[in-house]
């Protein structure tokens, strides 16, 4: 019997499903179960009271990332440099507590491996094509960047999943999200998604699984995959993917936690299947032309609130939805700004390049490219790259570009989330904007009262150099 | 989790929409190891205003809370769903919520009701004066003015809220059904069952 053509969604969900309730819940298999500090405290010391183990702890990994200052951790003598932050020290020491006394792999804060969560999982292999990944936090959508049905979680299901190693889920929509053409020159990955956002409103798909689809994508790095993918929750999804192909499997082989031998090619014949078939049937479709999308940068408080750089800051009133309209006039007083507003003519203070969006290689690189030569801005106070793992700095620094970013005047930090949200001490100060290559720009969220334009790391490079936010194609 | 069977009280009229959850409870009070306390912190950046719903007098330890559209957006911390207990919040109205809020509400026994935007309007101007009921069993939101609108809510949830169900221990009691998942998937892929164990 010729079956019926899937999703690539459905054809995880599928495999995972280990029960299918009457009334439509699914007992789900969780592959990956990935850590971090602040979501999950609560969960192990759940497991604790009720006398509960890990159930799989090969299948988890941990590593400290929120809280993380990005100073230096080691100082001259060696020693491990204390947190000054007392309830930041208490939290990561939770996780330091927790991790071995569950069995789990622990990358600390002194690791070469350490790095944000979702740039560490692909990064090291063990986010892997077909999996099913959940995390404490809802940038875990990053890792559908390598073909995988990955979601953020609340501490309760991280309780369950630590547990159980499942979850009871209802089946969510496909959306498909196909973009059509190419993107021009200067336009990246964080562009496009942010005009996909801007395109569909940050509700424009709950309920749903997103899979990217079309040319762009097929010929996109993993790691623009990931960025891609990364913001999918900004856009309501859970979930975004992209199939994996000949990139993915190029990008995966010899990762540490990545099938070796024979094994491989196991994995990668199974790997060669997952893709939707001919004649599938997404519940909602949404195209979008490449060529319509411009270096994108933020102007309100809801990332759905994008405009192309050339553009200007959009009238309150000119929105027919009357939510929308009062929504936006509090995000033009909150951000300081006013209807007619060139983007292209507001000054910025700070710059930040990082985040589990735009800290990998191919970001920083791409940063460096329009750094390389040039200083910042006298009216930047604060710039800082952070790259999203140690092994990331690595490489980084093996092909000189912290002299690049040190010699324009911005600081080479150690890896964390950093200032893309007030948890540690990189924040943004009261009143003060930020070019962001971070994903949100939710009011408060890089400190009290700072405000960020969210934008792609050559974007932020350009902002750094001259003072304002910029059309990075001017200085190319 | 204790059951939960009807909320009936006065209801906070906030009705702003896309609420996201560093509005619920910003970062800064993420770093606690508990759950209890967060309060406090709950909508921190609204009440800064003194002029703002949440303190006025007659809204203190309101068990209802009415927003708009798209509720709960943005980040998965459960620590938003503990913030509102903590408030005392028990039910939360709105058009639609974000999926990953609604489910931490869920674990923690808050009703998400979700409700069309007329039906919510005709709320947020009955809160300003008067309780509000929310009766889970019939499916029921009801006023003191005879209003009365009906809800949806997903059957297991329903049966998990008014039986106050761990949901921890229901899939534990699973374990055949898991384990015989585990062991195809160690027998049929490996690789994949691996995943930190791998041989260098």
């Amino acid at each position: 019997m010729a079956s019926k053509p899937r999703t690539l969604f459905e054809k995880i969900w599928d495999e995972h499903v280990i029960e299918r309730r009457d009334d439509g819940t699914c007992l789900i298999f969780i592959d990956r179960h990935l850590v971090h500090e602040v979501t999950s405290p609560q969960a192990f010391e759940a497991l604790r009271l009720n006398g509960r183990t890990v159930r799989h702890p090969e299948l988890t990994l941990a590593v400290p990332d929120h809280n993380l200052p990005t100073t230096a951790r080691i100082d001259a003598q060696g020693n491990r440099v204390p947190i000054a932050d007392i309830e930041s020290r208490d939290q990561l020491a939770a996780l330091e507590r927790n991790a071995p006394a569950f069995g789990v792999r622990y990358f600390g804060a002194t690791a070469r491996e350490q790095g944000i969560v979702h740039v560490v999982g692909p990064e090291q292999g063990f986010s892997l094509p077909g999996t099913t990944i959940v995390c404490g936090d809802s940038h875990t959508a990053a890792h559908g960047g390598v073909g995988a049905l990955a979601f953020g979680i609340g501490t309760s299901e991280v309780e369950h999943v630590l547990a159980t190693q499942t979850l009871l889920l209802r089946e969510w929509k496909s959306m498909e999200v196909r973009v059509e053409g190419e993107l021009g020159p200067g336009v990246s990955s964080k562009d496009l998604i942010l005009h996909i956002i801007g395109a569909i409103g940050t509700a424009g798909a709950t309920g749903h699984a997103i899979e990217y689809r079309g040319k762009v994508f097929e010929d996109m790095s993993v790691e623009s995959r990931l960025t891609v993918c990364n913001m999918s929750i900004e856009g309501g999804a859970r979930a975004g993917m992209i199939a994996p192909d000949e990139t993915t499997f190029a990008y995966l082989k010899g990762r540490p936690f990545a099938p070796k031998g024979a094994e491989w090619d196991q994995a990668v014949a199974y790997w060669r299947t997952l893709h939707t078939d001919p004649g599938a049937r997404f519940d909602k479709t949404v195209t979008i032309q490449a060529a319509d999308v411009e270096p994108t940068v933020t102007w309100g408080t809801s990332p759905e609130d994008t405009v192309a750089i050339g553009g200007v800051v959009p009238d309150p009133a000119s929105f027919a939805d009357p939510s929308k309209q009062k929504a936006a006039q509090a995000s033009l007083d909150y951000m300081g700004l006013a209807p007619g507003q060139r983007m292209d003519a507001v000054e910025v203070q700070n710059v930040f390049i990082g985040s589990c969006t735009n800290s990998r290689i191919e970001d920083l690189r791409a940063a460096a490219d329009v750094l390389r030569g040039r200083h910042k801005a006298p009216g930047v106070k604060w710039a800082i790259v952070v790259p999203g793992s140690g092994l990331v700095k690595e490489q980084a620094e093996a092909e000189g570009l912290d002299k690049v970013f040190t010699e324009a005047g911005l600081e080479w930090r150690e890896p964390g989330c950093s200032a893309c949200l007030g948890m540690n001490p990189d924040k943004v100060p009261p009143g003060e904007r930020c070019a962001s290559t971070s994903n949100r720009n939710f009011v408060g969220r890089q400190g009290p009262g700072a405000r960020t334009h969210l934008v792609s790391p050559a974007m932020a490079a350009a902002a750094a150099v001259t003072g304002r936010l910029t059309d990075v194609r001017e200085l190319v | 989790m204790e059951p939960v069977r009807e909320v009936e009280g006065r209801a906070i009229p906030f009705g702003l929409k896309n609420v996201d959850t560093d509005v619920i409870i910003p970062a800064r009070w993420l770093k606690t190891v508990t759950r209890e306390g967060l309060g406090r912190g709950a909508f921190e950046t609204v009440r800064e205003d003194p002029a703002n719903v949440f303190d006025q007098p007659e809204f203190a330890g309101a068990p209802i809370l009415i927003a708009g559209d798209n509720f709960g957006c943005g980040s998965s911390r459960e620590h938003a769903a503990w913030a509102l207990l903590d408030l005392g919040v028990r039910a939360v109205i709105a058009p639609s919520f974000s999926d990953i809020f609604s489910g931490n509400a869920f674990k923690n026994g808050i009703l998400t009701v979700a409700l069309p935007q007329a039906a919510v309007d005709r709320l947020l101007e009955v809160a300003t004066t008067d309780p509000i009921t929310i009766d889970l069993e019939h499916q029921t939101v009801t006023t003191p003015f005879q209003d009365r609108f009906t809800f949806e809510i997903d059957p297991f949830r329903k049966h998990c809220l008014l039986g106050g169900l761990d949901e921890v221990a229901l899939t534990l009691a699973r374990d055949s059904q898991i384990a015989a998942y585990e062991a195809r998937l160690a027998a049929d892929r490996p690789w994949l069952a691996r995943g930190t164990a791998v041989p260098a």
